[in-house]
């Protein structure tokens, strides 16, 4: 069974189409990226994962369940992690923190006893921090750990918005952008990481991404989306030389002066 | 001996003082919204003690009025932000501020219209009871302020910085699009803040009660909680607290060494010093570090 299966969704924001009757799976342990011109859907297909937007036709299932019973909050707990493409971190909080936060659907101790702070609280802190202190190991986050996020810089926070979304534990990752506003040399590192998560944590990777060297680099699979409709998906050569594609990304022959 | 007795009696105010601000730094620090119905709230819960434990109206046991109140205040505060914030939801700032405003006033006038303008005395079994401790009079009530203030501080402090629950809170005020998707229920949330903040309120009406009488227009005493909250860092509790006994013990010290009237102004010229010192309080957040 696919981990992933969306199934002809539509949206539309007033008269503009967003998605036309998008349809497409991700395998488990895939690592699959979303391309295509700005305006072309991709962030509202994240956005309708997260149950940000709602469908008018089709329906989401994750692991066979359909995602549109859930809200926004109970994404996380079915195993769903995400970034975003602006960062969205607790600024004002430290890195340890906001991955902690990321442990939240984990928490299981009633509020009375982690008020008393029995044994058994203490157990599980401990077991989550350990949770923790292994992403940041994984993400070479050590030297950051107890500062604020107000006060990192971009590429760093990046990792840290990676990092928290791996501390929920998700079966799927979805990377909104992984790469955007990186330098050369971090958007290499990126790339390296993200294979590791696949390779060593066994997740599935959704990713929206700009950068074409990125996504072969990584991509089993690729669609390609254009004004809210898919026009290929198939492995990243497949894609790239797609006509279709080629079309949507320089335009015609004929249009062409 | 005298400047014990102020000293006491300061605490006792400052406590009150720091319960309401307890109040504002709790919504801030959750929802990162600014309540400024809350000394009508505390008010309010006062009087629905008063309804339902003086002889005069329902004559019910104090404690069974107390519960009573605390339920009825968070149910208030869980209704207001269910029916009126929550559609306000995601709108700048100033939008709550003036909705809570008017909702004091509402709050005023119905408590008027429920339990009249004149000021009203609750029954309550710890005011007016004096201990002697060597030449030192306490009241039982200032006791039992300071008391309860004391241990309902630790057990809110303790909530947001341990508990799931607390945690959550503070993730949802620093950001609600990533509180989301870390599986926060970030409205829920918002509710039970307001719920919290509405029980706490009646806490702080009732001990207040018990130290004197109250009128409807009580809750005025809001605007000075309000500085302490400021004084304390807006959104920390241990500096809601402090700002609220800074200002209490300011008061008695104030009136009995200076000119008379000048003690209604030193809480809010210690608000001036403050800003002018340390910009965002005390206790600010922003300054907090761990190394």
């Amino acid at each position: 069974m696919s981990l992933l299966d969306v199934d002809g969704v539509t949206v539309h924001f007033g008269g503009v189409t967003a998605l036309e009757r998008v349809s497409f799976t991700v395998e488990p342990g895939e690592i699959f990226a979303i391309v295509g011109p700005n305006g072309a859907g991709k962030s509202t297909l994240f956005n309708l994962i997260s149950r940000f937007h709602e469908p008018e036709e089709g329906d989401v299932r994750f692991a066979g369940e359909s995602l549109l019973r859930r809200a926004p909050s109970g994404i996380a707990g079915l195993g769903i992690a995400r970034t975003f493409q602006n960062i969205e971190l607790f600024e004002h909080s430290s890195v340890l923190q906001n991955l902690l936060v990321g442990r939240h659907t984990r928490r299981r101790a009633s509020i009375l006893a982690q008020i008393l702070f029995t044994p058994a609280v203490r157990r599980e802190e401990i077991a989550h921090r350990v949770a923790v202190e292994r992403m940041i190991d994984f993400l070479d986050l050590q030297p950051h750990r107890d500062r604020i996020i107000a006060g990192l810089p971009y590429g760093i926070r990046k990792v840290v918005e990676v990092a928290r979304a791996l501390a929920i534990g998700p079966r799927m990752l979805l990377l909104d952008e992984p790469a955007s506003g990186l330098s050369a040399e971090e958007s290499r590192d990126m790339q390296f990481r993200i294979k590791d998560i696949r390779a060593r944590m066994g997740v599935t990777v959704l990713m929206v991404e700009h950068d074409m060297g990125l996504v072969s680099a990584v991509s089993d699979r690729v669609l390609a989306l254009a004004d809210g409709r898919v026009l290929a998906i198939g492995t990243p050569s497949e894609v790239q030389s797609h006509p279709k594609v080629i079309e949507a990304y320089l335009g015609t022959e004929a249009a062409a002066p | 001996m005298e400047i014990l007795q102020l000293i006491v009696s300061g605490l006792a105010n400052g406590c009150i003082y720091g319960l309401i601000a307890l109040g504002f730094a709790l919504i801030y620090k959750a929802a990162e919204q600014v309540n400024f119905a809350q000394g009508d709230l505390m008010m309010f819960g006062a009087f629905v003690a008063l309804g339902l434990t003086n002889d005069s109206h329902l004559g019910l046991p104090f404690w069974v009025a107390c519960i009573g109140a605390v339920t009825a205040m968070a149910v208030l505060g869980w209704l207001l932000e269910r029916s009126v914030l929550r559609r306000v939801f995601g709108q700048s700032q100033i939008a709550v501020v003036i909705l809570t405003i008017a909702f004091g006033f509402l709050l005023r006038i119905a408590a008027g219209l429920i339990w009249g303008h004149d000021p009203l005395t609750l029954e309550s079994p710890i005011a007016g009871v004096n201990q002697h401790f060597g030449g030192l009079v306490l009241g039982l009530d200032e006791l039992t302020v300071i008391a309860v203030t004391l241990v309902l501080t630790a057990i809110l402090f303790g909530f947001f910085s341990r508990t799931k629950l607390g945690i959550a809170m503070q993730a949802s005020s620093q950001n609600q699009l990533a509180a989301y998707y870390m599986g926060i229920p970030v409205k829920r949330i918002h509710g039970l803040t307001w719920a919290l903040a509405g029980a706490i309120a009646a806490v702080a009406g009732i001990l207040f009660a018990s130290k004197g009488s109250i009128d409807p227009n009580t809750g005025l005493l809001g605007i000075k909680a309000f500085a302490a909250a400021v004084i304390g860092g807006f959104g920390s509790l241990p500096g809601a607290l402090a700002g609220g006994l800074i200002v209490g013990l300011i008061e008695p010290f104030a009136a009995r060494y200076v000119a008379s009237g000048y003690s209604q102004i030193a809480p809010y010229a210690m608000l001036i010093l403050v800003l002018l010192i340390r910009p965002h309080g005390l206790f600010a957040q922003i300054h907090a570090k761990k190394v």
